[in-house]
C-alpha cells in the first residue's frame, strides 16, 4: 500500500486520476467521511465501543499539515488561494488488509486515526454494516438535527416584504 | 543598520515575564478561556483566521489571547505558527452556491429567489450600548420558523441568465493557481494572486481603500449585489485515497458588488463585478475587498488608472498588516550606529555653517 507522501503538491492530481469510476463504494466511503469529519473524536470512539472491532494497526500516524483553502473568481470562476486551515490526517490497515483513510479540519489527530478506522470498516464486508448502523448513522442524525435547528432559526430572519398603502390618491 | 548589541539579556526576561504578569491582569478576576473568546469574540477569531490566514478557530483564540487583544500581534502569531507546518495540497475549490445560508442580502432585487435572509446582523440595532450585557445576561432562545425549500442562487447567477452581468473569468482545469506565500509578488499581478493578496489583507486598509473609491478617487458605481454568510463543505483530492475526501466545512462570508456598465464598440454594454471572500462572518472586510477588487480592474476594463485603489502595486504592496507593522515597528530596534552617523554629518553642517557666516558657534542642547 503506497502512502501519499506528497507535501506541497501544486500541480493537483492530474484529471485523469480523478475521474475514475466513482463505484458505490466509494460513494459510500465518501458519504461516511462527510459525517464523521463533523463529529468530536469523542463521540466517535464512544459510538465504535458498541462494535467488537478487529485487529488493526495505525499504518500512518496521525499528522497535522495545512491545506490551502481555495475560493472562486465571482463565487464560479477560475480558482484562487484563499488561505490554509489546519487539517489532520492518519491511515490505519485492518487484520483484513482493508486500508482506511482519515483526513479532517483542524489538528486532533486522534479524530483522524478515528476517521481512518471507521473508513477501513466501511470498505470490509464483515464490518461494514456495523460501522454505518452504529456510528455513522447515529452522527449523521445528530448532524442532521443540528443543521435543522440552525436552518430554522436562520428562517424566521427572513423578511416578509409588504407594501404599505399610503393615503389616498 | 543593525549591530549586534550585548547586554539587556535580563532586562528583555524581566520584560517578558512582566508581559505575562500584565497579560494576566489582576489575578482576582477569572482568566480567559479560549472557549470565551471562540464563543464571545467570535467575529475577532474571524479577523484573526482571515487575515492571518488560517482557519483554526482554536489558534486564532489562543493568540487573541497571548496578543492580549492585539489583533495585529495575533496574526503575526498566527502566520508564524502556520510556516511550522507541512502543506498538504489544496483543497478543491468551494461551492458558495451550495453554501448552508446563514445571512444572506441584496440591495439590487428585493424578491431574489431564496428571500432576503437578515441571520445574525448588526444592521438595524440602535447602536446604544446595552448596559444588561454588563453582567450575567442570558438571551432570550432563538425564533424558529418553517425553513422554505427554494433554493439560494447567487444572485450575480440570475443576473448572468440574461447576459446583464459579465460572466466570471474562467481557468482551464490544470491551470496553475498563483500563490503568494510561495512567490515573490510580480507587477501586474493577475486576479488570482490579487484576490489572494486582498483576503489576507489588512480591513482596516481595504475599508479605507474601498471607501476612497465611494469618495471619487476611483468611482465604480458599486451596487451589494449580494452578500452571504454560512458554511461550505471543504474537499481535498488525497492522491493516497484516490477521490477527493470530505474535510469538514467552514464559515465564510462572500460579497458580490455589481459595478457601472460597460461597453464597447465590439461588446454590449453590460454589468461588471468585483469579488469579496473572507474566512468567518466578515461583512465589512468583504465588501470592501469587492470595491478594492473592481477598482484593481481598471487596467482590464479600460479604465483610466489614477487613483490609489485602482493601482495594484500600491494596495498589494501596503495591504499586509504583518509586513507593515514589522517595517513600522523595526524602527523601535537599536539604529545607534546609524544615528551616530547621522550625527556626526549634523555636527560638520552646523561647523560649516558657523563658519560661513561668521556667527557665535551654536549651543547644542545635549551639552
Amino acid at each position: 500500500m503506497k502512502l501519499s507522501i506528497i507535501i506541497d503538491n501544486f500541480d493537483q492530481a492530474s484529471l485523469a486520476i480523478r475521474m475514475t469510476r466513482q463505484d458505490s463504494q466509494q460513494i459510500q466511503r465518501k458519504a461516511a467521511m462527510a459525517v464523521l469529519v463533523h463529529a468530536e473524536a469523542g463521540e466517535i470512539a464512544a459510538r465504535l465501543r458498541n462494535i467488537a472491532l478487529p485487529a488493526h494497526e495505525t499504518l500512518r500516524e496521525p499528522e497535522n499539515g495545512l491545506v490551502m483553502l481555495r475560493g472562486r473568481v465571482g463565487g464560479d470562476g477560475a480558482p484562487f488561494n484563499l488561505g490554509e486551515a489546519t487539517v489532520s490526517r492518519a491511515a490505519v490497515r485492518l487484520a483484513g488488509g482493508e486500508v482506511g483513510f482519515g483526513y479532517t479540519l483542524g489538528r486532533d489527530g486522534e479524530k483522524a486515526r478515528l476517521i481512518a478506522l471507521c473508513d477501513a470498516l466501511v470498505q470490509s464486508k464483515e464490518f461494514g454494516v456495523a460501522v454505518e448502523r452504529e456510528v455513522v448513522a447515529p452522527l449523521r442524525a445528530s448532524l442532521a438535527a443540528q443543521r435543522k435547528q440552525r436552518a430554522v432559526e436562520t428562517a424566521a430572519t427572513k423578511v416578509d416584504f409588504y407594501t404599505m398603502v399610503r393615503g389616498e390618491g | 543598520m543593525y549591530v549586534a548589541v550585548k547586554g539587556g539579556e535580563r532586562a528583555i526576561e524581566n520584560a517578558h515575564r512582566l508581559l505575562a504578569h500584565a497579560r494576566r491582569g489582576d489575578r482576582n478576576v477569572p482568566e480567559v478561556t479560549l472557549g470565551q473568546i471562540s464563543e464571545q469574540l467570535g467575529l475577532a477569531v474571524d479577523r484573526v483566521m482571515s487575515e492571518g490566514s488560517l482557519y483554526d478557530r482554536e489558534l486564532a483564540a489562543l493568540a487573541i489571547k497571548q496578543a492580549r487583544g492585539d489583533m495585529i500581534e495575533a496574526i503575526f502569531l498566527v502566520r508564524a505558527f502556520r510556516a511550522t507546518l507541512p502543506r498538504f495540497g489544496a483543497s478543491e475549490p468551494v461551492d458558495t452556491g451550495a453554501m448552508r445560508v446563514e445571512r444572506r442580502v441584496s440591495s439590487t432585487f428585493k424578491d431574489i429567489p431564496g428571500g432576503q435572509i437578515l441571520g445574525p446582523t448588526f444592521d438595524y440595532t440602535h447602536r446604544l450600548l446595552d448596559p444588561q450585557l454588563a453582567e450575567g445576561f442570558v438571551p432570550e432562545e432563538p425564533a424558529t420558523a418553517e425553513v422554505a425549500t427554494t433554493a439560494t442562487p447567487r444572485v450575480t447567477d440570475i443576473l448572468g441568465r440574461d447576459g446583464l452581468i459579465e460572466p466570471s473569468p474562467q481557468a482551464a482545469p490544470d491551470a496553475p493557481v498563483g500563490d503568494l506565500t510561495r512567490e515573490p509578488l510580480n507587477f501586474p499581478a493577475d486576479r488570482d494572486l490579487r484576490l489572494q493578496n486582498l483576503a489576507r489583507g489588512d480591513e482596516g486598509f481595504l475599508l479605507a481603500m474601498g471607501y476612497s473609491t465611494q469618495r471619487g478617487y476611483g468611482r465604480n458605481h458599486p451596487f451589494a449585489g449580494e452578500i452571504r454568510f454560512g458554511e461550505v463543505d471543504v474537499e481535498f483530492f488525497a492522491e493516497d485515497v484516490g477521490f477527493a475526501v470530505p474535510l469538514g466545512s467552514i464559515e465564510l462570508t462572500e460579497c458580490q458588488m455589481v459595478n457601472q456598465f460597460k461597453g464597447s464598440a465590439t461588446e454590449a454594454p453590460c454589468f461588471t463585478r468585483g469579488y469579496g471572500l473572507a474566512f468567518g462572518q466578515s461583512e465589512r472586510k468583504t465588501m470592501s475587498m469587492a470595491l478594492v477588487d473592481r477598482a484593481l480592474r481598471a487596467r482590464e476594463l479600460g479604465e483610466e488608472v489614477r487613483a490609489p485603489a485602482q493601482d495594484e502595486e500600491f494596495v498589494m504592496s501596503h495591504s499586509d498588516n504583518v509586513q507593515a507593522t514589522g517595517f513600522v515597528e523595526h524602527l523601535k530596534l537599536p539604529h545607534y550606529v546609524d544615528f551616530q552617523s547621522e550625527l556626526g554629518l549634523l555636527r560638520k553642517l552646523r561647523q560649516e555653517f558657523v563658519e560661513a557666516n561668521d556667527v557665535e558657534p551654536l549651543q547644542e542642547a545635549a551639552e
